[in-house]
């Protein structure tokens, strides 16, 4: 009985690093089969990242995470029989995932063409930084060059200041998210019209849909949006706040005047209320630096969850800015499962990220953690393949299973 | 008209402003019919967002508004009347998805919580995104895309040491949360394909900050003491990961592998100071010299415009970039070759070009078929056409402030 909702699909899983492998990894949650290709001849850099993985390319705790879920196989693609099991795969396959550039599939022999001829109802989905072509297709690049390219870090630092750009993966999860709902909807287009079809994306594209706002801005007004701070249009105030010593930073955003209101009671301020500079949306957002600096001045007396508590209460948004152990210790967080523990045989123990939705009804878990290298060759390349034991053997021997 | 991939499917938003929107924007721009439910009168918070045409304000030109509907069909409903709770029933009985991000308390109190729902239509799926989820001792908390990027994790690594850790520009916590509710309905369909069977999707916008954006790290906080490091332009690992000026604006820094930073030394001309002891270990370098190595960079940037920087770059396969502006994306010819932006028509506003497809799909393309709907604007082919009402129904209920 399927329990999982894509417990019916095999994914083959190409891709490196962040955007492609957490991409498959939200296919491989939903409960498809998620066969990540790697080799030793090259690993995935993910496994090796400098300080996280002293004890070689299984004890990295970020790799684990964004691959749970996921099989194994060590393949050489590059030798002719390697690349014969890699069509084989195809033909049993439903998805094709990958990261490469334009110029680095086609070396790899994996372009559409090629691949819809032995399965035309695989969907292929590669998400390099600037897409299949245009003249940026062949540009090499890490996250933090998507943000740059794409119009995103450029509206990153405090307000009228230089520019301090995105410098997390930012992008890369918004693709891979994206990218996941693209693959699902030519998935379920496949249903109705029995083909596959070729999805190109461009991490760039869509770091700039999520920025639709400044691009209509531009479009409109010939306005260019600069750094943002912690700044928006329509709320004041709406900041990060300092608490009492050490303990951390408030977010507090009021958007309507009966929060303004709550707020100013709630805190002891009723004078703020009713002060001329603040006396609505539009004065607030007027004389918003005076404003900070009278919220920070309260805020500054007091501890970031005390303050949770108190403006809550009041109807008022605030939430501390949680750091990686904060979160791990939030009780809500905890409730909704947002970290698991997950045994890994190299390891014992990692803890690594929860999974982002939740059904009624079917069930989304970890069941197995991420692969060692080649652990499903066996089921893989036996089982799937249909390759006897001495096949199996001999590719070893010779490197193609490598 | 080339069928898209999810013609076909019936989508209801019971939304406002940005996540449930986004998400059905996603569908409706893929083919999926969606029927927006807006308040009477007021209407759809985004509408009075901006950004406006010189600034002023119009509850029909908002450009956040725009942007977030398109493809999709708007209708006016007032869900507190009796009459409105039994018309959206009505909707919710034909549809396959309804996709809202109203508080968990706002729709138990309108009778619209997924178990009531579920006996009028036991096929539908009804996606909530909420700040929190529909579980948990912060469910009912109040916060904008402000808090939950906060808690979620994307705050901490952003903005200057010793100052407030800033925010994601542009509320993105709701783009976020949006799309992850656009994919995970899509894993409720196939789902439904094997059982037949609707089901309620409980996405929290803080739950995707810490689980997919930031739950991979947690484990270095716990075992290895690591904490979020805010530190400016910088992430302090290896050099150069940074941001810099050149002649005219920013470039983008990064090279992970040590050949790429020479490289880069290289097609500088190889600096005196290159052979300096503080330099030759990259990631010393990050840890203890950062600000002597920006101030030697620097000099070397400040030699030429960020264009001029790109082309020595892509030449020599070396892995930074400008760092553009909105106005040159808007105007660049990669995205302009790829067709990114489009332009669309449309009441009120004309002419008007808006950011197009995230994705290209090679059989059923994203395609824009209409722009966003003005307020009510479908209100007489919805009711009178696909529910069955009559004309003079209409002029009643608006009227009584039905519709």
């Amino acid at each position: 009985m399927v329990r999982y909702p894509l417990e019916s699909f095999r994914v083959i899983d190409f891709s490196w690093v962040w955007a492609g492998p957490l991409l498959g990894e939200i296919l491989a949650d939903m409960g498809a089969e998620v066969i990540k290709v790697e080799t030793n001849k090259r690993l995935d850099s993910a496994r090796l990242t400098p300080g996280r993985s002293t004890e070689g390319p299984e004890t990295d705790f970020i790799f684990h995470s964004i691959n749970r879920n996921k099989l194994g196989v060590t393949i050489d693609m590059t030798t002719e029989k390697g690349f014969e099991l890699i069509k084989e795969l195809i033909r049993i396959s439903d998805v094709a995932l990958d990261n490469f550039s334009p110029k680095g599939l086609k070396r790899l022999g994996l372009d559409y063409e090629m691949l819809s001829e032995i399965n035309p109802k695989l969907v292929q989905v590669s998400l390099p930084a600037a897409g299949q072509y245009g003249p940026l297709s062949d540009i090499v690049t890490y996250a933090p060059s998507l943000g740059a390219l794409c119009g995103y870090s450029s509206m990153v630092g405090y307000p009228g200041e230089r520019v301090l750009g995105e410098q997390t993966p930012y992008l890369d999860v918004t693709s891979s998210i994206h990218g996941a709902f693209a693959v699902l909807a030519a998935l379920y287009s496949r249903e109705q019209t029995g083909k596959g079809q070729r999805i190109d994306i461009a991490q760039i594209e869509v770091g700039a849909s999520v920025i639709g706002e400044a691009f209509m801005e531009y479009f409109m007004n010939n306005k260019v949006l600069g750094t943002q701070g912690n700044r928006i249009r329509n709320m004041a105030p709406h900041n990060n706040y300092p608490c009492q010593g050490d303990s951390g930073w408030i977010s507090i955003a009021i958007k309507t005047e009966e929060e303004w209101r709550n707020f100013c009671e709630a805190t002891g301020n009723p004078q703020w209320a009713t002060d001329e500079r603040f006396k609505d949306v539009a004065s607030r957002l007027k004389n918003q630096d005076e404003l900070d600096k009278l919220v920070a001045s309260w805020t500054k007396e007091h501890m970031d969850y005390e303050i949770m508590e108190l403006l809550q209460k009041a109807g008022v948004a605030a939430i501390p800015c949680l750091d990686l152990t904060e979160r791990f210790s939030n009780p809500h967080l905890e409730s909704r499962e947002a970290h698991l523990h997950v045994e890994h045989p190299a390891t014992g123990m990692d803890i690594i990220a929860g999974i982002g939705f939740k059904y009624s009804d079917t069930p989304c878990e970890v069941r197995r953690p991420a692969p060692m290298l080649g652990q499903d060759n066996e089921y893989v390349i036996g089982e799937l393949l249909g390759k006897s034991k001495e096949e199996i053997a001999q590719l070893v021997e010779e490197k193609v299973l490598y | 008209m080339i069928k898209q991939a999810l013609s076909g499917l019936k989508v209801i938003e019971f939304g406002n402003f940005m996540s449930a929107p986004y998400c059905t924007k996603l569908m409706a721009d893929m083919g999926a019919e969606v029927i927006k439910i807006e308040q009477p009168v007021t209407g759809d918070e985004a509408r009075e967002y901006g950004p406006f045409p010189n600034g002023e304000r119009h509850h029909e030109k908002s450009g956040l508004f725009l942007y977030l509907n398109t493809n999709k069909k708007g209708i006016t409903l007032n869900v507190d009347t009796p009459e409105g709770q039994k018309i959206f029933n009505d909707l919710i009985k034909n549809a396959d998805i309804l996709v809202e991000n109203n508080p968990p308390k706002r729709i138990a109190d309108l009778g619209f919580d997924y178990p009531t729902l579920k006996q009028l239509n036991p096929r539908l799926i009804m996606t909530s995104i909420t700040s929190f989820g529909q579980t948990g001792p912060y469910r009912d908390f109040k916060a904008y895309a402000l808090n939950t990027a906060g808690m979620g994790g994307q705050t901490t690594r952003t903005g200057e040491f010793e100052r407030e850790p800033i925010t994601p520009p542009l509320s993105q916590s709701h783009y976020q949360s949006g799309a992850m509710a656009a994919t995970a309905t899509m894993g409720a369909l196939f789902s439904r394909m094997s059982n037949g069977a609707g089901q309620h999707v409980d996405i929290s916008e803080t739950d995707v900050w810490a689980t997919i954006h930031h739950g991979h790290g947690v484990h270095l906080g716990i075992f290895e003491g690591r904490k979020s490091i805010r530190a400016g332009h910088r992430t302090i690992s290896v050099y150069p990961w940074c941001i810099l000026p050149c002649k005219d604006g920013y470039m983008c820094l990064i090279a992970i592998q040590g050949y790429q930073w020479k490289r880069f030394l290289e097609a500088m001309g190889n600096p005196e100071w290159m052979k300096d002891e503080r330099f030759q270990n990259r990631i010393v370098m990050a840890f203890q010299h950062a600000d002597e190595a920006d101030a030697l960079v620097i000099a070397l940037l400040l030699n030429y415009s960020k264009e001029e920087l790109f082309d020595i770059c892509r030449r020599n396969q070396i892995t930074f970039a400008p760092v553009r502006d909105i106005a040159e994306v808007a105007n660049d010819p990669h995205f302009k070759e790829r067709g990114y932006f489009v332009e669309i028509d449309r009441e009120h506003i004309g002419l008007l070009k808006y950011p197009g497809a995230p994705y290209q799909l090679s059989d059923t393309p994203w395609q824009l078929k209409s722009p966003a709907p003005t307020l009510g604007e479908h209100n007489e082919e919805v009711y009178c056409n696909q529910l069955g009402y009559k004309k003079r129904d209409l002029a009643r209920m608006q009227k009584a402030g039905v519709i």
